[in-house]
């Protein structure tokens, strides 16, 4: 404003006074921390998430390095069990959620037409309250007393089986700071959940109709859905659990009666459909970034839509088959592989329809559809894993071995990080105006597929060699030794592309191209908006007629309206 | 998008009230956590290992309930008040709603005394008094949470805040409070009756 002249005399002064630099940073943090703004707490989330990503990413590689080859001593055996802990516990919670929730921020109003979220308010509560429980977990490195003294991180797995959590076995605070930061990060996503069912039901446009929303906001509709009742039996579980270690309750001692058996079962509700909470908001990343890049529509939207409903109704009736050695009787063994089964219909549907999307096409091989077509390729070798690991016999053999951590990171990784990427690649010029830079993006790309593969294809190996999971270290040998060592080196691999990836965020936010409204040429309302948007998002309110708003303002010749 | 000829302008864009859709998806989190107490509560009947049992020590709150079911009925003419713009029958009706959510409280403080005091039950005592504890507590502490907001709209309503412009708040909040009604039958079909 200084250097604008307006039409006034000299005796109003319009320069603000230029606060000290000081004053300014602080007023700029300010900023940050009061705000509602959907997209800044977007960006919180999901800035949030990358820093432990990091942090997840260090605690990976320090088990690696430990497990790098036999009888090695680099970790302590307490601190090794601390790090397998704090590895699960934050990539599930403080990185796969905050990241998923804050594309859900940032895209889902943006997607519909909308201003901001239902309840603004509610949405920086549920940040705050997911960030406290973040920093409360870590504090635990600092305050929490346990087992072996001062400064113990919760040690007990991130599934925490009872009876090793009841105060006799892990005395101290180690294991409350768990169960605490897990309850409060709980009701953040609660919130969260609310809020998206509250924005895509009752904020859209004119026009946007359900059957018309971006696939992305269908995916996070059913992820909020899922949540509502997939996160809650987690809160309910942690709240009997902090029952039985400070007002000294029995649910899960097994001294008075009550069973370790019903702990497992709690988690595993909670647990398997949370890895559907993370993986269906990548499938709707897919499938806003594959269409586009294959400058093709999305094949078969309503089988999409339906699949991922599917998928979610499924996932709630599939626990027990991380349960095949309790002992279950065979009718329960056998509902668990029928119904476990059944999930890889709707998943089919979802890989074929990408196929299908794809298939002629004129593809244009970005980061972001790189990312996308790995993601595909590995999410079909991980539900063929998970197959083979809900066949009950199967998973007696290799239950609790490398295999199943093969199994779950190609998911995890192989295909949620890796649509993460894509994501941020695809909206980043969105998000801050600076397209990122594509020879990074192809380094990062590379290096991580690399490193992926090298990683998770071996471990693979391992478990069918016998190899058990959650081991401090094992004897020279057991013929693992080599295969341990290239495993490890396949993570040191990730590690570098993720540090290439963090230093292309920074560096493009600072020189980066100049992205534009519409950098990729693609369909959906959010670009239609300025890079960044502004607070209001749009000008005026927009209308919709079809599945791709832009594609009908582009073509007014021949829109899609026509065709819906 | 001004290039698209339609008519659209003549068919008017309902939406589903934020309020109520955010109501309900709290309903359906909040039952998935009472699913988990009750499925607990369930499995651990007659599995403690020492008394004192149910059998020996509870008794049939039916006052209470009478109490708290009618509540919903109260809240429910309250409602339909506020609809019509009678200020002073909806503050009487609200009022009445409070107060039967009160006599509930008292009621399960009472019984609570004398388990812990009479019989000698507490949440640590056996598997009995871990998941009866647990479960009518946290039934409990949603009716006291409950109280407190229509606490704070019955103070609104005293000094002449709420209006017929507040009704579909109103009508979310006493969404909650059936809600929580509901949940009663069920704890108390699982408590009283199957467990005793
Ligand atoms: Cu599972």
């Amino acid at each position: 404003m200084a250097d604008q002249t307006l039409p006034i005399g000299g005796s109003i002064d319009v320069t603000l006074a230029r606060p000290e630099a000081r004053t300014a940073l602080l007023e700029w943090l300010h900023g940050w921390v009061v705000t509602v703004d959907h997209k800044r707490l977007g960006i919180l989330y999901i800035v949030y998430g990358i820093v432990f990503l990091l942090v997840g990413g260090v605690e990976a590689l320090a088990i690696r390095l430990q497990l790098a080859w036999p009888d090695n001593h680099f970790l302590s055996p307490e601190l090794y069990n601390e790090m397998f802990t704090m590895h699960g516990t934050t990539m599930v919670f403080l990185v796969g959620m905050t990241i998923v929730f804050g594309f859900a921020n940032y895209l889902v109003p943006l997607m519909i037409g909308a201003r901001d979220m239902a309840f603004p308010r509610l949405n920086a509560f549920s940040f705050w309250m997911t960030a406290f429980g973040g920093l409360l977990l870590y504090y635990s490195f600092i305050g929490g007393f346990g087992l072996y003294g001062m400064g113990a991180a919760p040690d007990v797995g991130w599934w925490a089986y009872a009876p090793l959590t009841a105060k006799a076995f892990s005395p101290g605070h180690a294991t409350d700071y768990w169960a605490l930061s897990l309850i409060v990060m709980g009701f953040g996503t609660l919130g969260t959940a609310i809020n998206v069912i509250a924005t895509t039901l009752s904020m859209r446009c004119k026009g946007m109709t359900l059957m018309r929303m971006p696939l992305f906001v269908w995916l996070m509709l059913v992820v909020s859905a899922l949540t509502l009742v997939t996160i809650t039996p987690l809160t309910a579980a942690q709240i009997m659990l902090t029952i039985d270690r400070y007002l000294g309750g029995h649910f899960f001692d097994t001294q008075a009666g009550g069973s370790a058996v019903v702990w497992m079962h709690f988690f595993w509700i909670f647990g398997h459909p949370e890895v559907y909470v993370l993986v269906l908001p990548a499938f709707g990343i897919a499938s806003e970034v594959i269409p586009v890049f294959s400058r093709k529509a999305i094949f078969g939207y309503p089988a999409m839509v339906a699949a991922s409903v599917g998928i979610a109704f499924v996932s709630l009736g599939v626990w027990a088959h991380h349960m095949f050695t309790v002992g279950m009787t065979s009718v329960g063994n056998t509902f668990f592989v029928l119904s476990t089964m059944l999930v890889g219909i709707p998943t089919g549907i979802k890989i074929f329809n990408w196929v299908a999307t794809v298939w002629g096409g004129k593809i244009r091989f970005k980061t972001p559809m790189l990312f996308a077509l790995a993601f595909v390729f590995q999410f079909l070798i991980a539900g063929l894993t998970g197959i083979m690991l809900s066949v009950a016999p199967w998973d007696w053999q290799l239950h609790n071995s490398y295999f199943v951590i093969a199994h779950f990171h190609y998911v995890l990784v192989g295909a949620i990080v890796f649509n993460i990427f894509a994501g941020i690649y695809y909206w980043y010029p969105k998000a801050t105006g600076r397209m990122l830079s594509e020879t990074l993006g192809k380094w990062h790309f590379w290096l991580f597929l690399i490193g992926f593969h090298i990683t998770f294809d071996t471990m693979h190996y391992v478990g069918f060699l016998g190899m058990p999971r959650s081991i401090y270290t094992y004897e020279p040998d057991r013929g693992w030794n080599h295969l341990n060592l290239i495993i490890s080196l396949g993570g040191l691999i990730q590690g570098i592309a993720v540090l290439i990836f963090a230093w292309n965020l920074i560096h493009s936010y600072l020189r980066g191209k100049r992205a534009g409204n519409d950098p990729w040429d693609a369909w959906t309302l959010e670009w239609s908006a300025p890079s960044p948007p502004p607070a209001y998002n749009f000008a005026t309110d927009p209308e919709v007629h079809s599945r791709r708003p832009l594609w009908d303002l582009k073509h007014p010749e021949d829109p899609d309206w026509k065709y819906e | 998008m001004s290039a698209i000829p339609f008519s659209s302008a003549a068919e008017p864009w309902i939406l589903p009230s934020r309020g109520r859709v955010a109501m309900l998806s709290l309903i359906i989190g909040e039952s998935a956590i009472f699913t988990i107490f009750v499925v607990a509560y369930l499995y651990y009947i007659g599995k403690s290992l020492s008394g004192p049992t149910p059998q020996q020590v509870l008794e049939i709150p039916l006052f209470n309930t009478v109490c708290l079911l009618s509540s919903s009925i109260t809240i429910w003419l309250a409602e339909r008040q506020i609809e019509r713009g009678n200020m002073r029958r909806f503050t009487a009706w609200w009022a009445l709603t409070m107060a039967l959510g009160c006599i509930f409280i008292a009621g399960t403080a009472v019984e609570w005394h004398k388990l812990i005091y009479l019989d000698g039950l507490t949440i640590h005592t056996n598997l009995f008094g871990t998941t009866f504890y647990s479960l009518v507590g946290l039934h409990a502490t949603h009716v006291v949470v409950g109280l407190c907001m229509l606490g704070l709209v019955l103070i609104f309503s005293l000094t002449g805040h709420v209006t017929e412009a507040n009704s579909e708040r109103i009508q979310v909040l006493a969404l909650y409070w059936h809600f929580v009604d509901g949940v009663w039958v069920v704890v108390f079909t699982v408590v009283y009756i199957l467990g005793r």
